[in-house]
């Protein structure tokens, strides 16, 4: 066995000669940006630690859960499907078009869940304990505990998925071949492990039906959910695609700008058809439960409820037709940040807005600066460790 | 000095956050008081050593009757309640005057918190004032315990819902789920903090005492009893003056059945209580849970295949 190349490693770790111009070379106008936001991040975190969730957040009795529940976790997790919509496709389905997509997907996945649950450690009031429900004291009847096992499961399933690039940047061609390998059978498993908690997060609030506003609560809440963190999976693979592809170009070989569009095209096909389906569903829910009155000019919600399905439901459902029709690749693009933010606007408002609505506007839960930064870090960290590995690892020349 | 105040004072000293040294006064301004109450803990332990002694249970579930109709507002209940449960207290004739008061808390509609097991609200309909005590209703098929994902609360035969602090991890999803809004969430302290509730005061119970709002109450708005009793006292109420009561007792079957029953002379939803469902919210999560599993089981022979196929598709590709 040859003897391990410390200096080579430490210049292939620092894409530098040397730690020296490794430090020189991150001061860059958007990493100052970043760093700034870390550095709040960073303060609120260790005053959480500190002095409690009481100074550090808003949250109260009557909103428990807030900003870190609603945006991390809810939204966060939705947005980090891209393992379970494009894994499947390309290792279970073997769509070799799509191939170049898989480890990007696995990656923003892996990074998505690893954030979420750090996020969550400080949202946590014994974020010691985080452990319990999976080693002892089992709440079998919980969701919850449904939730907590799954993304245990789930975040071995993406570090599996992940190590064969992993590998293959240290050299390791043996266990690159063996996790290879392995990565079909996590990649099933995870359709099922993925699947249900995807589905569990919207479940969680199957057991407050007087507390979620009418117009949310639906017995169908799981399967939008579902359905939604499919729809987040491919519209950040778009997202993150076109974003990488402008910045990483020198990376990818043989890179042709027209099979990349038409991808992009049979992306956007599929979240028009996964979009159409879920307002099919929505419609449903609203006739078979008998909810149309509370849709009405003088209900906040109702006006609410609506704009939230038009802005983020039926409009981008047009342009996503019209723009796969017309061979827009362009506004795929744009309409896949749209539903993102129109995944982030609907789990905020499921767990902010129409949770507890019987309580007067005034007393509603917004949140504090120190969440919004703690949240906005965790944005961040995810966006700069994406960079990190695709600059080094095999992500994207695959 | 306590090292906690030390550390905010030090923190809040570059003026950056005003938050610091204002903690304290929020702290008691929006009622999260940490007071580190024993009363869930201690009753836990009772509990625990009695599932172990394998004493008799006795034949059904206790409950308490109350009767918004007799209630006068006192908050005699609310200071006995700090009193045995040892929760921050003031002396008693400060509860009893808030009835005369003009800006008196019964200005704002309140709910239990850290360090108040219990509240009594007044309500105005059309006119009639009411007063309402809130606690937890101990529901006999309780939302908080089947949400618990460390299964930290628990039903016993007696009829009480207790919580154990020393399994829970803070995620307060037994407060979404409580259709009551009764856990309470100790946010102001940073290490160990618990959700706090009534316990029924089920250490009383089990020494054949009454709950402590139940003794102190003198207005005869508190009857502790066989849950079956009590209903069939309530129904002979209604019966007996039908003008004075609204014709149903609340608690008999909403949520599933509470151990706490009330009567009222107004709709129920006119002071404050949550309405419309007759079953346990907690009815839907299980139901959700056990359909997961079905279509986990169903999908699974269909994902196999599906990676037997691609593996053996990539066993050709390479060759």
């Amino acid at each position: 066995m040859e003897k391990f190349d410390l200096k080579g490693f430490k210049q292939k770790l620092l894409l530098a000669p040397d730690f020296k111009s490794y430090v020189f070379g991150l001061f860059t106008p958007w990493n100052v940006i970043a760093g700034i936001i870390l550095l709040f991040g960073f303060y609120a975190m260790v005053y959480r630690l500190i002095f409690g969730l009481g100074p550090a957040t808003n949250l109260n009795n009557d909103y428990p859960w807030g900003l870190w529940i609603a945006f991390d976790i809810l939204a966060g997790i939705a947005l980090a499907a891209p393992g379970l919509t494009l894994g499947t496709v390309v290792y279970l389905f073997r769509l070799k078009d799509y191939k170049s997509f898989a480890r990007p997907a696995i990656l923003s996945s892996l990074l998505g869940y690893v954030f979420a649950v750090i996020a969550l450690l400080f949202d946590l009031g014994r974020y010691y304990r985080v452990f319990y429900p999976i080693v002892w004291s089992w709440g079998l009847e919980s969701v919850l505990f449904l939730v907590g096992w799954h993304f245990f499961l789930y975040i071995i399933i993406c570090v599996v998925e992940w190590f064969p690039s992993f590998f293959e940047w240290l050299g390791q061609e043996r266990l690159r071949n063996f996790f290879s390998s392995l990565g079909i059978w996590a990649t099933a498993f995870g359709v099922i492990i993925a699947g249900g908690h995807q589905s569990a997060l919207g479940a969680l609030f199957l057991i407050a039906p007087t507390k979620l506003h009418p117009l949310w609560y639906s017995p169908l809440l799981p399967l939008f959910f579902l359905i939604t963190a499919v729809l987040g999976g491919m519209a950040v693979v778009v997202i993150e695609s076109s974003i990488t592809h402008r910045y990483f170009k020198h990376q990818l070989k043989r890179f042709d700008q027209k099979a990349f569009d038409k991808k992009t095209l049979g992306l956007g096909k599929a979240l028009a058809v996964v979009l159409t389906l879920y307002l099919l569903l929505k419609g449903l829910d609203l006739f078979h439960q008998e909810k149309l009155h509370y849709i009405s000019l003088s209900s906040t919600y109702g006006v609410f409820f609506v704009l939230e399905h038009l802005l983020f439901g039926v409009i981008p459902m047009i342009l996503l037709l019209w723009a796969v029709k017309e061979e827009k690749p362009f506004w795929v693009r744009v309409l896949s940040f749209w539903i993102a933010l129109g995944i982030i606007v609907n789990r905020l408002t499921v767990c902010l807005i129409a949770y507890n609505w019987y309580i007067p506007w005034s007393q509603k839960y917004y949140p504090s600066w120190m969440e919004v930064a703690l949240s906005l870090s965790m944005v961040v960290l995810i966006i700069l460790s994406t960079r990190f590995m695709i600059r080094r690892l095999p992500i994207l020349s695959d | 000095m306590k090292r906690r105040d030390f550390l905010k004072g030090f923190l809040s000293l570059p003026g950056i956050l005003g938050i610091g040294s204002a903690s304290k006064f929020i702290e008691e301004e929006r009622g999260f008081k940490t007071t580190h109450t024993q009363a869930n803990a201690k009753n836990w332990e009772i509990y625990l050593k009695r599932k172990e002694s394998k004493y008799e249970p006795k034949e059904g579930s206790y409950g308490v009757l109350f009767d918004a109709t007799k209630c006068i507002g006192c908050r005699r209940c609310e200071w006995a309640c700090n009193e045995w449960n040892k929760n921050p207290n003031q002396p008693i004739e400060n509860f009893e005057r808030s009835r005369f008061e003009i800006n008196s808390v019964f200005e704002k509609i309140r709910r239990p918190s850290a360090g108040a097991f219990t509240v009594v609200n007044r309500f105005d309909v059309d006119g009639k004032v009411i007063y309402v005590k809130k606690q937890c209703m101990h529901c006999l098929d309780p939302a908080c315990a089947s949400s618990c994902f460390v299964g930290a609360f628990t039903r016993t035969e007696e009829g009480a819902v207790i919580y154990n602090p020393t399994v829970c991890v803070g995620c307060r999803y037994c407060m979404v789920a409580c259709p009551f809004d009764i856990p309470a969430y100790e946010y102001y302290d940073p290490l160990t903090p618990q959700v706090t509730k009534c316990t029924m005061c089920f250490d009383r119970m089990v020494e054949g005492k009454v709950p402590a709002c139940v003794a102190v109450c003198s207005a005869d708005a508190l009857k502790f009893g066989k849950r079956e009793e009590l209903l069939k006292l309530a129904y002979k109420l209604i019966a007996d003056n039908p003008h004075r009561y609204y014709p149903k007792v609340y608690g008999e079957d909403d949520f599933g059945g509470t151990s706490w029953l009330y009567l009222s002379p107004v709709p129920f939803k006119r002071i404050g209580l949550p309405t419309g469902l007759k079953n346990s919210p907690a009815v839907y999560t299980r139901n959700y849970l056990f359909a997961v599993k079905v279509l986990e089981i169903l999908a699974s022979p269909v994902l196999v295949y599906l990676a037997y196929k691609a593996m053996s598709k990539k066993g050709k590709d390479e060759e």
